[in-house]
């Protein structure tokens, strides 16, 4: 089923044409990984699927982006519910100044539900389901700042968890913190996958080979190619890609 | 040699850097000097004398007691003692309907006699007079050496600096105007001001932001006598004829001026703080399907609540200290008072109507500085509670 | 149920605290906006009628009902200067100090919360202390010097500010630049960073200027006179001035209702020059900003 559809995007900071001409279509429950080098434009591209750079003043954006065959910049839909459909994970751990518990039950909160058993139980279930409730169970009511940058980022996925997205952005998510924690959330995204589609941006080549079906290679704000994960890894169909993949510059 | 100049020119500029605090220790050094001389004047006004029959026990009299004894409100001893008898008041000017001008001489100089001799024949008497015409074996016994107390100033609930026999300067009555203008002005202004404040940090784009800045700053730079005087002018008749008081010179008016005074300090304080808040933060929160208001008032404004506290507590500083725009509209009735819609008078209002006409050195002068002081203290308490929570906020 | 499914219907309600909110604030926003130009527009419209060459050349006569304010303008203007030559020197060169030069963190912490609580004391405070020390202590009566220095304490916690911002805002890599040369701090001040932060410093003293010259109470009891029949001869003398004029014929004149349009003439002056030294600083900035962009 296809999930995210993107044709013809193209993408201005100003007069500064960010991304050209990209097209690309994104199954449901599979995950995609951007790689590419900086300023590449993967990232901007991503946040293109929940309207994030509709934040940036002066930005223009051509072509169409559906999400389950809907125009998401279409006057018609509403940002927020677009957003509550489409989480996000950020490069860095962002909690809240909030507790624990109120990290999770931000999102459930803001879009309108007041039921608090209802809370509690979707608060305990996505903090198990990013395996973080052994480390926090008795500290629920601490602040989040308390605790280490994976457990934050395990938190956050939580919280974006909590809405019950069908697509979940990633954007380097793991760039902020140490080699263990990487691993913990990359076995986190394993069994994402089965629910949510994903989309995640990295520079690591080694975590999109290891967490992503697909792989899209990016260079100078064009989708240079974008194929099997295994493809791409082991035999890419341009030049460009094999020279980033196989460390020549980036 | 071009070490030693840089070593001078170090030294003078830090030289400079203390110069605000050793102002600061100037400012409390002579203001504390001359306000502390209130309490080392007497009761009684500088040059005169207070003296009651030989046989009454009443100790110490009041500023307040004396100055109700004299206006009539106590006419019997039982009501400040234990003793029963009517008071007689006795003023220089009352000796001609007891004696005859004979009786006194021609230059006056039976006067310390007479005195004498009718207060020890009077045992309700209480006789205020010049020291001059204190007789030498005089025979009354003297209450006027008593000194103005800590608690006759900051319990006392009346004003009355030029009254006689005893000037009478008690704070509440200021304390609790200035209390009054500042709150009322702080409730007015607040909305306003965080309104504001969110609509410039979070809301208005870029150009909007460009217009209102300097509005603000312009705001913050009109002098406080022309807002003064606009309050004069529109507001006081605005609120005499809108709310049909029968004078427009009220707190309101005052906390009206105010509150458009203290609005540029709130908001840039406000603003400030709101932008301090990591884009992260927001992001987050937007990402997460909130709306943009959602954002502000769950995350924006707890993530900046110090910066705004501290915003709320520089207007309220701001308010405390104003004195020409209020001094101009609020009337200055210095009693304590009952309604928002009546006169009131501030500590600074009184400090800069009254300065003008105390004599340096007298008692009322120095309860000017005491006041002045007393201004110093609330404004530097407020000062340091800033500081406070912008510290715990870094935490 | 799904979360999603159970929130779908909650969009709505949610969205709609929005639009009022925003069109609240956006409201009060523009109404402090129209606070702004009603205050000016009317002490424009009231005063334009006022002012005229003899209104800004002559002397106030029949107790203050007719005649100009020329003296008071004059005051104010010798205040401003004298008050200006004592806090820029100190203020700037207490804001080096403080950026520059302090590296002990407790001594900048300690001088920056005097500097704070000193702007927040409030000006009839510095009034008094100004007749206590200046016009009394030192004897110099109520005088332009003593009312001089009582405003310039006053305006040294702005002015300091103003320095200190100014000099934050230049990178590090510049003095690193300049020290790397060999040149010594001082050089470096001198011939680097001062003239990198001019055009800013400037801007915060003009504004302070604009601040000053509206001040009323500080010189209550320190420099203003009711009336004067002649200019201040040396600084020493009395000197009538702006506000306190503007004060005096508005609430206490031989005769308010007559002095009325005195009183919106003076009020007019007094705000152009505040509108002025905006505009002023403005015009500095922007020319400034220029300026370094061109380089």
């Amino acid at each position: 089923m296809l999930k995210i559809d993107s044709k013809n995007v193209d993408f201005y900071y100003g007069s500064f044409h960010a991304l050209k001409g990209i097209n690309m279509e994104i199954e449901a429950n599979t995950s995609v990984a951007f790689i590419g080098p900086s300023g590449c434009g993967k990232s901007t591209f991503l946040r293109l699927f929940n309207r994030m750079n509709d934040l940036i003043p002066g930005t223009r954006l051509e072509g169409t982006i559906s999400i389950d065959a809907r125009n998401i910049y279409d006057r018609s839909e509403k940002v927020d519910t677009l957003r509550k459909n489409v989480g996000m994970v950020f490069q860095k751990p962002n909690p809240f100044p909030k507790t624990i518990y109120e990290n999770v039950a931000y999102g459930l909160r803001v879009n309108g539900i007041t039921d608090s058993n209802y809370i509690e139980e979707t608060v305990v279930k996505t903090i198990k389901q990013v395996a973080l409730w052994d480390e926090v169970k008795d500290k629920l009511k601490e602040s989040a700042f308390a605790l280490s940058g994976g457990q934050q980022q395990r938190l956050c996925i939580a919280r974006a968890l909590a809405i019950s997205p069908s697509i979940l952005l990633m954007d380097e998510p793991t760039s902020a913190l140490d080699p263990i924690s990487t691993g913990k959330i990359e076995d986190l995204i394993h069994e994402l996958k089965q629910e949510y589609t994903i989309v995640i941006v990295t520079h690591n080549m080694q975590q999109a080979a290891r967490v992503s079906d697909k792989t899209g290679y990016f260079y100078l704000g064009e989708l240079i190619e974008y194929d099997d994960t295994r493809k791409i890894f082991t035999n890419p169909e341009k030049e460009s890609t094999q020279n980033y993949i196989t460390g020549r510059f980036g | 040699m071009k070490k030693f100049f840089e070593k001078i020119v170090e030294g003078g500029l830090l030289v400079s850097g203390s110069v605000t605090s050793l102002t600061i220790l100037l400012i409390v050094l002579f203001l504390f000097k001359e306000a502390g001389g209130l309490f080392n004047s007497p009761t009684v006004e500088e040059g005169y004398v207070l003296a009651v029959n030989e046989q009454n026990d009443v100790k110490r009299l009041s500023p307040e007691q004396i100055m109700d004894i004299f206006d009539g409100e106590i006419t019997n001893w039982n009501e400040i003692s234990d003793q029963e008898g009517d008071i007689l008041l006795f003023r220089l000017s009352d000796l001609t309907s007891y004696f005859s001008e004979d009786e006194l001489g021609s230059q006056f100089e039976y006067v310390p006699e007479k005195i004498n001799e009718l207060v020890q024949r009077e045992p309700g008497i209480i006789a205020f007079f010049p020291e001059q015409y204190m007789a030498e074996d005089f025979k009354g016994r003297l209450i006027s050496g008593d000194k103005i107390s800590l608690w006759d100033f900051f319990g006392g609930t009346r004003w009355y600096p030029t009254s006689t026999p005893s000037p009478i300067f008690g704070l509440i009555p200021l304390l609790l105007g200035t209390l009054l203008v500042s709150i009322g002005a702080i409730i007015i202004a607040l909305p306003f001001g965080l309104a504001v404040a969110i609509y410039m940090a979070e809301i208005a784009n870029f150009r909007t932001r460009n217009f209102l800045k300097p509005i603000i700053e312009l705001l913050a730079g009109i002098p406080s006598v022309v807002y003064g005087f606009f309050g004069l002018v529109v507001i006081v008749p605005l609120i005499q004829k809108g709310l049909n008081l029968p004078v427009g010179e009220t707190a309101f008016a005052g906390s009206v001026v105010l509150a458009i005074m203290a609005l540029p300090t709130i908001i840039t304080v406000a603003e400030d703080s709101m932008r301090t808040t990591p884009r992260a933060m927001k992001e987050a929160s937007l990402a997460l399907g909130a709306t943009q208001w959602q954002t502000i008032y769950k995350v924006i404004i707890p993530y900046s609540i110090s910066g705004i506290t501290s915003a709320i507590v520089l207007g309220i500083g701001r308010a405390i200290g104003e004195t020409m725009a209020v001094l101009m509209v609020t009337g200055n009735a210095a009693v304590i008072p009952t309604s928002f819609f009546e006169p009131v008078r501030t500590i600074p209002a009184t400090i800069a109507a009254e300065l003008g006409e105390a004599p340096a050195g007298g008692a009322h002068y120095e309860a000017l500085f005491l006041l002045g002081a007393v201004l110093f203290v609330i404004t530097l308490f407020l000062s340091i509670l800033v500081e406070y929570i912008s510290n715990k906020r870094k935490i | 149920m799904t979360p999603v499914q159970k929130l779908g219907n909650v969009d709505r309600k949610k969205r709609s605290s929005q639009q009022p909110a925003f069109g609240f604030f956006s409201f009060l926003s523009y109404l402090v906006v129209a606070i702004l130009f009603v205050i000016l527009g009317f002490i424009i419209i009231q005063g334009a009628s006022v002012i005229s060459w003899d209104f800004l050349t002559k002397a106030p006569t029949d107790g203050m009902t007719s005649g100009g304010i020329f003296p008071a303008i004059v005051g104010t203007l010798y205040l401003v200067l004298g008050s200006s030559l004592i806090s820029f020197p100190i203020g700037v060169m207490s804001g080096i100090y403080m950026n520059e030069y302090a590296t002990n963190g407790k001594i900048i912490q300690f001088i920056r919360v005097m500097t704070n609580n000193l702007s927040g004391v409030p000006s009839v405070v510095f009034g008094l202390f100004g007749m206590a020390l200046f016009v009394n202590y030192l004897g110099w009566g109520d005088s332009i010097i003593a009312g001089s220095f009582t405003l310039a304490l006053l305006s040294v916690p702005l002015v300091i500010r103003t320095t200190e911002e100014a000099l934050k805002s230049i990178d590090d890599s510049f003095r690193h630049g300049s020290l790397a040369l060999g040149a010594t701090k001082l050089q470096t001040i001198w011939r680097v960073i001062l003239p990198m932060t001019f055009p800013n410093i400037i801007t915060g003293l003009i504004l302070s200027v604009g601040r000053i010259s509206g001040e009323t109470a500080p010189i209550l009891f320190t420099v203003a006179a009711y009336f004067l029949p002649q200019l201040p001869e040396s600084i020493f003398d009395q000197c009538m001035a702006l506000p306190y004029h503007l004060y005096v014929i508005s609430t206490s004149g031989t005769d308010i209702e007559a002095s009325r349009g005195m009183a919106y003439g003076t009020a007019l002056v007094l705000i152009a020059i505040v509108l002025l030294m905006n505009l002023l600083a403005n015009a500095l900035r922007s020319y400034f900003a220029k300026k370094v962009k061109m380089n």
